[in-house]
This record gives structure tokens, C-alpha cells and sequence, in this order.
């Protein structure tokens, strides 16, 4: 399966500037791409559109072919860079986690989360703590591609290569897709095996 | 650094609990801080590093007095010598006290980001939240437009800029550098370092131990809500050989350029706390000792550090 940006540009009203402009990429599956640029450059954005949550001004996503499905669960997840901005303040983190699908209690331990967790509202777990339930959400959905929106910088070096070895490892047994956005640039060549340059549009050779 | 110096900001066996309903009528209290140590000097830049829910931005919350309704703080803080009690807080915070916080949502959505950093400061500050704006690589049109409109890095960037405007003697700055391209997380930090050369102090929480190496004095390593061990950033840019806590070596290594490769397990869960060193149940060389008894902090070459074997 392959997820392409074809011409994609975007703004938020025609009297403001363009935020994305003419923006070319595509993704297969089992490949991972790393997108850098400063801050800024609409990032975030081309995270949003990809995953359907903006519809783009001009251009379009395409999905294996066809346009990104309207209905159910969309097959392009994105995991945001504010864990706090994108869980339900009002759901106990159980709702949360149900929300992506069947829960699979085995997952746990691999991402630390522990069942008292469960219980509690998203006010009261930290940044990183709620991270985790961010990025099993999406897992469990059974995505076919994952779009991680910095989404480690909140977490300490230890559990953040936890996690990584962990996606990773998920991407592999079934064959995922990965765009991963970040400012490390050390990160970016440790997981990925192409690095975009959004500011410049082009592809970025990994060894400089 | 001579000893006499005067501290700006003394925590002495801080801990912090929450109570918390068990069922319905009965409570628990749930340790989340215990025992914590830290001295901040005027001019320096102390970076808290450590696992995520160590307590790093409770920490803040209690410097400032910000904790909720249902929070017990034990232990001592000493701002100027003084004891930094509520009524402290209240008058210091926000004047002599600034904090950068983590969370993108303490920007009021509703208001434009300028006049929200210039605050209720009379008359307006407008001039310097400009240059300050520019110096951070903040376009001109940004002072007009909502949070929501920002990016995460220009977010984050209108968030120091609210704490610069200040005269602050000692910013808390939590996160300040997510979502920031390189060179404009270095220039924040060269603002901070800047007003460290003027005497005042930052207190610098973040993961990106990179960007701390290169900027603060002494890294304070925090793990499962304590102090694990306190070294000169010089040491940390040395690497394992020269760090004291099998912890702070495992921080060391997970680095992407340093291998990535994680220790095992997780932070024990604030409601079930070893017994022994916290850090026991993860560690390489834990012995029955470290099972059973809770080593004290202690100063090993210069450095301050939790463990019974540390050299």
C-alpha cells in the first residue's frame, strides 16, 4: 500500500498566505520517512491532512489509489505532539484506550502503562504517561500507517527508545508505514530510511 | 563555584503526596515526591533531567504553590533564605518567580497571543515583547494572531517570551524547547543563559539532554519523584565513566547517538515503591542491601549522588 501527498497545498483562507504549497511524497508500507523542517513550515499540517483531519485547499491524499475514506476508522493515524490536547479530559483513560478498538491488555507492559492507570482521568497522569496511551491508541486501531507528530520529545531518553524499539518492532510483524516528524536529527537517522526536508522540498541525503 | 555563596532558591526533603478516594468513603495517600534535594546559586542554569512522572513538573507546581486542593507537601523550600511559605508564593510568583509551563493549553485561546504575553503589566510592555518576539524568530503578524493559529514550536516560543517580559530572579522553565527547531531552541536557551550571567537563576526541566549539556551547570537527575544524582554538566559530556548513578549512565546510553539502546522495565508506580533504592529493581548491580534499605544522598567527587556503591 503506498500514502501519497500529490500537489497538496493548503491555507487557511484565501487571504492569508499558503501554508503548504505544491508539496509532493509518498510512503509504502513498511517504510519509514522522516519529515523535518524548522518550526513553522507546516508540519503539523501536512500531519493533519495526510490523516484527513484538514481537507487540503488544493490537491489531494491518495490511499492505495483512492482518496482517504470518509467513514470508520481511518486506516492513516496520527499520533499528536500534545498528548494533553488530544485525549478526552472527561474520559477516565480506560474510555481512552477502548476508543482505538478492543483493548488488548498485553500491551501493557510494553509501553509501561500500568492498570491503575486505567482509572484515572487525563489531568491526573504526566505528559509522558499520557504519551503512551496516545501511541497504543493508535496501534490498536490497526492502522496501516502511523504518522508520529513529535511525538517523544515529552518523553525521557530511556522510555522514548523504549517506545521506538516497540513501534518499530510493531511496524515490522505487520508491515506498517511510519512518518515520523521531529527536530532530532539524531533520531530521525537512527529509525528512518529517508529524510524529507520540507523547507527546501526535497529529499535530504541521510549520512549529512 | 565557592561555597558561601549565597542560594537562591534551597529544597530540603521535599516530598508531596495526593490524596486519593480508595472506594468511596475512605482516602489513600499517594507519594509522588519524597525527599527531594536542591540548590539553585544565582547564575546558574540547573536542567532537571529524568524518566517522565518523576515529579519534574510537580516540582515546579511546588515552588510555586500551585499544587491542588488535595496535595500534602512536606519538607522545606528557602527562596533567599527565606522559608517560601503560601503567602510567599503568592506575592512572589509571576513577579520574582516566572514559570514556563509545559502545557501549550495555559495560553488563553481567546486572546491574542501579544497582548496576552504583555499580561496586566502597566504601561504595556510592548516594546520589549517586540524585540523579544523578533530575537525569538517570531514573525511580526504573530503578536495578532490566536494560539490556535500557532504552531507548537511558535507556541512554546510566545510561552518563554511571557517569562523573559518579567524581572524574574529565577525562571522555571518546563519544557520550553519542544516543537522548537534547533537553532531557535538555541537561542531561547542563550536568553536563558544570558540572564544566568546577570545573577538571576533558571531551573531548567527538560528531556533533551543535548541541549542541557550544552547550556546548564549542573544537571539534576530525577527518578520515580527523588533526586538520584546531582553532576557538573561537564561530567555528563564525558559519559558513563564519569557519572555516579547506574541510572544516569542507562540515561547516557539510550541516547540516539550513544547506542538507543533502553535498560529494562519501567519507573515503579507511586503507589508501590520498592522498598530499597528505587532504582534497585532495574539495576545491573543491585545487591540485597539496595533491596532492603533506601540509600542516603551523598557527595561522591564533587557530586551529589543516591546510591551505596557509587565511586
Amino acid at each position: 500500500m503506498r500514502l501519497e501527498a500529490r500537489k497538496l497545498s493548503f491555507r487557511y483562507h484565501r487571504k492569508q498566505p499558503w501554508i503548504l504549497n505544491n508539496c509532493n511524497l509518498s510512503v509504502e508500507t513498511g517504510s519509514r520517512l522522516a519529515l523535518v523542517a524548522p518550526s513553522g513550515y507546516g508540519k503539523t499540517t501536512l500531519a493533519l491532512l495526510l490523516s484527513g483531519y484538514l481537507q487540503p485547499t488544493e490537491g489531494e491524499v491518495i490511499l492505495d489509489g483512492r482518496p482517504l475514506p470518509q467513514k470508520g476508522i481511518c486506516p492513516v493515524q496520527l499520533i499528536y505532539q500534545h498528548p494533553e490536547k488530544a485525549i478526552n479530559p472527561r474520559w477516565r483513560l480506560r474510555q481512552v484506550l477502548e476508543d482505538g478498538g478492543q483493548m488488548q491488555e498485553e500491551i501493557f507492559p510494553a509501553f509501561g502503562i500500568q492498570r491503575e492507570w486505567l482509572n484515572r482521568f487525563p489531568g491526573e497522569l504526566s505528559a509522558g504517561e499520557l504519551q503512551r496511551f496516545c501511541v497504543a491508541r493508535a496501534l490498536l486501531s490497526g492502522a496501516s500507517f502511523l504518522i508520529c507528530d513529535e511525538i517523544s520529545t515529552m518523553l525521557d531518553v530511556i522510555t522514548q527508545a523504549q517506545i521506538w524499539n516497540k513501534i518499530l518492532e510493531e511496524a515490522k510483524n505487520r508491515s506498517m508505514g511510519i512518518i515520523v516528524i521531529t527536530h532530532n536529527l539524531a533520531l530521525a537517522t537512527k529509525i528512518c530510511d529517508q529524510i524529507y526536508d520540507l523547507s527546501k522540498q526535497e529529499y535530504r541525503d541521510k549520512s549529512s | 563555584m565557592e561555597a558561601k555563596k549565597k542560594t537562591l532558591l534551597e529544597i530540603h526533603n521535599l516530598s508531596v503526596a495526593f490524596w486519593m478516594y480508595n472506594g468511596i468513603l475512605t482516602q489513600d495517600q499517594l507519594q509522588v515526591i519524597s525527599d527531594l534535594q536542591l540548590t539553585v546559586y544565582p547564575g546558574e542554569i540547573v536542567a532537571v533531567a529524568g524518566s517522565s512522572g518523576s515529579g519534574k513538573s510537580l516540582l515546579a507546581s511546588a515552588i510555586l504553590g500551585l499544587l491542588p486542593g488535595n496535595a500534602v507537601v512536606r519538607g522545606h523550600l528557602y527562596y533567599r533564605g527565606k522559608e517560601l511559605d503560601s503567602v510567599q508564593q503568592t506575592r512572589l510568583r509571576g513577579k520574582e518567580i516566572a514559570w514556563i509551563p509545559q502545557s501549550l493549553t495555559y495560553l488563553d485561546p481567546l486572546m491574542k497571543v501579544g497582548k496576552q504575553a504583555d499580561g496586566h503589566r502597566k504601561p504595556y510592555p510592548t516594546q520589549k515583547r517586540r524585540a523579544l518576539f523578533q530575537r525569538l524568530n517570531l514573525p511580526k503578524e504573530t503578536e495578532n494572531l490566536y494560539p490556535f493559529q500557532l504552531s507548537g514550536g511558535m507556541a512554546r516560543r510566545v510561552l518563554v517570551s511571557t517569562a523573559m517580559l518579567t524581572d524574574a530572579q529565577l525562571v522555571i522553565a518546563d519544557e520550553p524547547t519542544p516543537g522548537m527547531s534547533l537553532e531557535q531552541a538555541l537561542e531561547a536557551l542563550k536568553l536563558f543563559r544570558e540572564m544566568a550571567d546577570q545573577g538571576r537563576a533558571v531551573i531548567l526541566i527538560t528531556h533533551d539532554i543535548d541541549l542541557a549539556l550544552a547550556f546548564a551547570d549542573k544537571i539534576a537527575v530525577f527518578y520515580a519523584g527523588t533526586t538520584v544524582e546531582i553532576a557538573s554538566a561537564s561530567e555528563f559530556r564525558m559519559g558513563p565513566a564519569a557519572l555516579r548513578h547506574p541510572y544516569s549512565k542507562a540515561l547516557w546510553q539510550a541516547l540516539p547517538q550513544n547506542g538507543f539502546q533502553p535498560i529494562e522495565g519501567f519507573q515503579p508506580y507511586a503507589g508501590a515503591l520498592p522498598k530499597g533504592c528505587l532504582f534497585a529493581p532495574r539495576c545491573s548491580q543491585a545487591t540485597k542491601e539496595c533491596k532492603e534499605q533506601k540509600p542516603a544522598i551523598r557527595s561522591v567527587r564533587g557530586g551529589e549522588v543516591r546510591c551505596f556503591y557509587a565511586t
